[in-house]
């Protein structure tokens, strides 16, 4: 079983829900990504999605948007982050890391090479915005060669019938956009996302993640009610964007440690 | 798989095209495409279309022969398609006509776009306001500075414009920007997409209400001079002009169909916008085809004089045409561009949009080289009031 199977597995056997942050490789400047990653575990991250610096990044908000802004300064592509992950898995060899990002750079490496060289640097999972199950096979192909989990996003306006597809292509886990709109808008209904979940997971089978406008601990306890996995994006990213360097490691970890207090308070 | 008989169901022209959006977008998307299978059977409907075009627009749009600017190239003789004397003053009224009858069709009140040089935006505005429509229109901030006048024709017709001043803040930010706000309302709004690409159904559907222009032009020519082109020549962004005018002679083997990209300042410099001539494939915007992007991946500034011109990549029918052979693409520099400008609106009294003078220069490129009796028709696309604060500017006149 995959590192993302076992720690949903793990996690079920003690009855918690996972913590799941996001943060864009190479924001607020490349030195800091591994450290940040490893703050991050020891703070109570489960899972850690990791942003994959685009120049178009047309699904994402401004806050996400400037990350990846922040991170192009430097020059971060796709070759980059996975030498942060392999870096990263120097020291951690059990936290899962999932990349999120948009369909061009993978497409630019190409899909074997990239699931290849994913595989090498010890990525658990790769959920690419842009690409709807439709248009997946030769990317899950190649991930499925190694083993790589591909997860896909289900929104409020997906039909029933599409969830079964988007089931049949999926591993891992699946990604529950809880609003309309970018990531970090406003505007979150609880109780319409906790409707929707059950459902999901019946016909799902695997777990489901919830993201997309979590921006404090009293919507994450909210959330871990139901969810299998809490997705925090674009308020660690404010925490990381806001922070002054020598303070942003200290910032973080004790925001990811109070979310993780109010998800494990039953 | 045939030319002229693509995209496949799932939206694709051989390996281009196709649906490459954020789940949430998916429904809206299969929404639209059901919705237009229906309209385009609909007669009801297309009688509407048809005649909104004869009555608002004023087509059938002439075609006139430059003889001349053809007498003092001293080769083919030149004709143009005049979509500049449309409503509103290019092809672009054609689809948003079609796209807000849709919207119309669909309940929906509120309509949104993006536009790079400000004509398709003015388009979606007039429609707009045509069909009493709420109107938002999201344009780079570099373009806003650009083409000042369009933006208070945008605000004279009751349209809010949006500048934005994400990435490189022309037309790829501002096609951006009009995603995210389509993907939050989703529900209530209508994206009008203003050129051949994006995510399945809008490159066949923009091609198909862009192909009155190709039609007219295959009824227009034998009347005019008894047969049809030698070549059809069409400036190529996005494409929507050129498939326009391409797409009812692809059945054509006789014609040859010229696509012309922006050079900028030269292929060799870098600082073009021509995927085509210098551009890999990739997805950017919803669909495959060829970009302008780096070794990362990342998508690359684009270079043109000519702001309708200034986009990273194409329509994914455009790169099948290429890919196939049934279409040759070549590229303008901004300079044979100005030329070619200059040269209409003295040897014909006619001012080009700068994105048309690209395939005008083409023309007078080829022109010499041919015999007096060839014939090459040219979309002259739009007209060229837009771009005289440009002009001016690179004559070093204020205005």
């Amino acid at each position: 079983m995959s590192r993302i199977g076992n720690t949903f597995r793990a996690l079920k056997a003690q009855e918690k829900t996972a913590l799941i942050p996001f943060i864009t490789a190479g924001d607020p400047d490349p030195e800091l990504t591994v450290p940040i990653l490893h703050a991050l575990v020891a703070a109570g991250a489960d899972i850690i999605e990791m942003g994959v610096p685009f120049s178009d990044p047309m699904a994402d908000g401004p806050t996400i948007q400037r990350a990846s802004e922040r991170a192009l300064h430097y020059g971060v592509g796709l070759k980059d982050v996975l030498a942060m992950v392999a870096e990263f898995r120097g020291t951690n060899t059990t936290t899962p890391i999932v990349l999120m990002g948009y369909a061009n750079p993978i497409e630019r490496m190409g899909y074997a090479a990239f699931a290849a060289q994913a595989a090498a640097a010890g990525v658990d999972g790769v959920l690419t915005v842009d690409i709807p199950p439709e248009e997946c096979i030769g990317l899950a192909d190649a991930l499925a060669a190694y083993s790589i989990d591909m997860i896909f996003l289900l929104s409020p306006t997906t039909p029933a019938s599409r969830i079964k597809l988007v089931a049949q292509r999926a591993s891992g886990f699946v990604y529950y956009v809880s609003l309309k709109g970018v990531t970090g808008s406003a505007n979150l209904d609880l109780d319409e996302v906790a409707s929707h979940i059950p459902v999901i997971r019946e016909r799902c089978g695997m777990p489901v993640g919830v993201g997309f406008g979590i921006r404090d601990a009293a919507t994450a306890h909210s959330i871990a009610q139901f969810a299998d996995a809490v997705v925090i994006g674009s308020r660690i990213v404010q925490e990381i964007e806001s922070s002054p360097r020598e303070q942003l490691v200290d910032n973080l970890s004790r925001f990811v440690r109070s979310i993780r207090v109010a998800m494990d308070t039953k | 798989m045939k030319v002229g008989e693509l995209p496949d169901e799932h939206g694709h022209f051989g390996p281009y095209g196709g649906i490459f959006v954020a789940e949430t977008l998916i429904a809206a998307l299969d929404a639209l495409r059901c919705e237009y299978e229906l309209a385009r059977k609909d007669t009801a409907f297309m009688a509407e279309f048809r005649y909104e075009l004869k009555h608002y627009v004023g087509r059938p749009s002439p075609i006139y022969h430059a003889k001349r600017w053809s007498e003092h190239l001293g080769g083919a003789q030149i004709y143009l398609k005049r979509e500049d004397l449309n409503h509103t003053g290019a092809h672009k009224i054609n689809n948003t006509i079609g796209q807000a009858l849709l919207a119309r069709r669909m309940g929906k009140k509120r309509v949104i776009a993006e536009t790079g040089a400000g004509q398709h935006g003015v388009a979606s505005a007039t429609v707009a306001a045509r069909y009493g429509m709420e109107c938002v229109v999201y344009m780079g901030a570099e373009d806003v500075k650009r083409q000042s006048p369009n933006v208070y024709r945008m605000k004279l017709l009751g349209a809010t414009v949006v500048p934005v001043s994400s990435g490189s803040k022309t037309l790829k930010d501002a096609l951006n920007e009009a995603m995210r706000d389509w993907v939050t309302n989703v529900e209530s709004t209508f994206y009008i997409l203003g050129t051949a690409a994006g995510p399945h159904p809008y490159p066949m559907l923009v091609r198909d209400f862009q192909s009155v222009i190709g039609e007219e032009c295959l009824v227009q020519m034998p009347e005019m001079m008894g047969r049809q082109p030698d070549a059809v020549i069409a400036c190529v962004g996005g494409g929507s002009n050129a498939i326009g005018i391409f797409y009812p002679y692809i059945g054509h083997p006789g014609v040859r169909l010229i696509g012309v990209e922006a050079g900028g300042d030269g292929i060799e410099t870098g600082r073009h916008a021509a995927p085509l001539s210098a551009g890999t494939p990739g997805v950017l915007h919803g669909f495959r085809s060829y970009l302008m992007q780096d070794e990362n991946g990342q998508i690359i500034e684009t270079h043109s004089i000519s702001a309708g011109l200034d986009y990273p990549g194409v329509g994914p029918e455009h790169a099948w045409l290429k890919d196939s052979g049934r279409a040759e693409y070549v590229a303008i520099s901004d300079d044979e561009a100005m030329q070619a400008f200059h040269d209409l609106c003295r040897f014909e009294g006619i001012i080009p949009a700068l994105e048309s003078s690209h395939a005008l220069a083409h023309a007078a490129k080829m022109a010499p080289g041919m015999d007096k009796d060839q014939v090459l028709l040219v979309n002259l696309s739009g007209r060229g009031d837009k771009d005289i604060n440009t002009v001016a500017q690179i004559s070093g006149i204020v205005l």
